[in-house]
């Protein structure tokens, strides 16, 4: 098996055992108490709005958007690092089919991975720090990776016109 | 005619007991499921839950605007349970899928896992009645509630669920470790891998699929970049107003109340597509993998590659346009997943025969 294959399938096998590592750990120590918090900050907004406290009721509902916020990023996190995963593995066991020379392959390869990791890390970030750095991160992340495929899809159609 | 050519060394990975065939057999009927229980979710429970939500919201801005404050809790349990129903119905479909797919990728590694083919054999059953028992876990979850649990938010159904996520994991990571150390070691397996050779059928999987994930990928990137933020600013501001509006009547609400609902059906439908595309894009490519074991004629299999790759575009777009054109794009798309699993089903019939041809016939020695 040739290094680029084997960075995509080791590192696709490792990436899926480590975001279902994450989903487990999410699944038994955060999320129901996440779901539990908007619940109860959604009624506790409508709550104050029936004793005619509104102020009080738009605090509840920052305070709802907030956790929301926090967990879609969570939930997202967990499905693309399986996704991206899965999709470094397929493309593992087909790589010696795009046609270019494996220097080219090897570097394709390694961008996969690297955007593999680093999308959903940008976006894992973005509900722990401010500022630009997560967003930028996830962004470089996913635009590193619809290259790196836009390529790989070039490199199946020259195969099939050779 | 049947096509009858065998990839050279496939045979001898598909044998009854092979590992191999426990995971092709187990995947594509985790994946069918997964589709079917996602379409029977889509027509039958979906717009239904969504409807009730909706009514259940504006009965608490009623509930609200008449200073009843006990009715608002009341119905705000019975809209955390319906949104707990929905829930756990998209991930018992998501997990399901899957796992599926990541159990026909397992197959695809098998020749270089350094175990024996028993140890292997038991890993694979482990893996698939796990990813089984996963998606089961998350169905009940709603079900069974916090009856007799341990915990004050943890019920036995997410145990179930969580122990066989866990289960999965330690497959994933034997496999893993398996798999390097049979690449350390630098073992030749030729003539023992699942055949990807240029075949037209393979091709046209192969690059359907990635121009699938391509789409959906692009998809992804302009929702983030251009609606994720809009529809999250959206949200608070029209959860604001409708708390605002209950200061109005118990009627003042309703328009802010149908705002809500128009902006959860944009999302579901954006997100929907982002992840059928994707996800049908990554089954087309698997399946190319596959296409060695299928047992059928080169006609029939483009023919159920034609099908298959038309419903992959048909549910996204159709999903899309459902806030355009209502139930009739919904009904289309509904047809589109359909589809899907009509093409699953016909190549797993494949494999089927496949595995029926290589199989020793009883009374028949070699």
């Amino acid at each position: 098996m040739s290094t680029e294959r084997k960075i995509l399938v080791l590192g696709g096998l490792l990436l899926a055992g480590f975001g279902m590592l994450y989903g487990l750990h999410y699944a038994l120590f955060i999320e129901h108490q996440t779901l539990d918090g908007m619940g109860a900050a959604l009624t506790q907004a409508f709550v104050h709005a029936a004793e005619h406290d509104v102020l009080q009721g738009h605090a509840s509902i920052d305070s709802y958007a907030r956790l929301k916020y926090t967990y879609v990023r969570q939930v997202d996190v967990h499905s693309h690092w399986i996704g991206l995963a899965m999709l470094l593995i397929g493309l593992g066991v087909v790589f010696n089919q795009v046609s270019f020379g494996p220097q080219v392959r090897l570097w394709l390869a390694i961008a996969l991975l690297t955007g593999a990791i680093v999308f959903p890390l940008g976006v894992l970030l973005q509900t722990a720090m401010k500022g630009p750095v997560p967003s930028a991160l996830a962004v470089i992340g996913s635009a590193v990776i619809t290259t790196a495929l836009l390529i790989i899809a070039w490199g199946f159609a020259r195969q099939q016109t050779e | 005619m049947v096509n009858q050519t065998i990839p050279l060394g496939a045979a001898a990975n598909f044998e009854a007991t092979s590992s191999q065939r426990v995971l092709v057999f187990g995947g594509l009927a985790l994946i069918a499921t997964g589709m079917l229980f996602g379409d029977i979710f889509a027509v039958f429970v979906l717009h239904q839950n969504g409807g009730q939500t909706g009514h259940a919201l504006l009965s608490a801005s009623r509930a609200a605007a008449a200073g009843n404050a006990p009715a608002v809790k009341e119905i705000f349990g019975q809209i955390g349970g319906l949104l707990e129903d929905r829930g756990t119905k998209v991930d018992t479909h998501v997990h399901m899928t899957d796992v599926g797919y990541l159990a026909i990728l397992l197959a695809l590694v098998q020749p270089y896992v350094a175990l024996s083919p028993r140890r292997k054999r038991v890993l694979a059953w482990c893996f698939v009645i796990a990813g089984a028992l996963l998606p089961a876990g998350i169905f009940l979850i709603h079900y069974v509630g916090l009856a007799y649990s341990f915990s004050a938010v943890i019920g036995w159904a997410s145990v179930l669920a969580d122990s066989a996520g866990a289960l999965l994991i330690v497959v994933l990571t034997v496999e893993a470790w398996a798999l390097w150390k049979r690449l350390r070691a630098k073992i030749s397996t030729s003539n023992a891998e699942l055949s990807v050779g240029p075949s037209r059928e393979q091709r046209l999987l192969l690059s359907g699929g990635t121009v699938l994930i391509l789409l959906g990928f692009l998809h992804g990137a302009w929702y983030a970049g251009f609606d994720l933020y809009r529809h999250e600013a959206s949200e608070t501001r029209i959860l604001n107003s409708v708390l605002d509006s209950t200061a109005h009547g118990p009627d003042g609400s309703a328009a802010a109340v149908a705002d809500y609902g128009s902006l959860a059906a944009e999302k579901a439908v954006q997100i929907a597509a982002h992840s059928h595309i994707i996800e049908f894009g990554l089954l087309a490519v698997l399946l190319s993998f596959v296409q060695p074991f299928v047992h059928l004629s080169q006609v029939w299999k483009r023919r159920w590659i034609a099908v298959l790759l038309a419903g992959s575009v048909i549910l996204p777009v159709f999903v899309l346009l459902e806030l355009k054109l209502g139930l009739v794009a919904g009904g289309i798309a509904d047809f589109g997943g359909l589809m899907v699993i009509v093409a699953l089903s016909a190549m797993l019939a494949g494999v089927l025969r496949y595995s029926g041809s290589v199989d020793p016939q009883p009374g028949i020695y070699p």
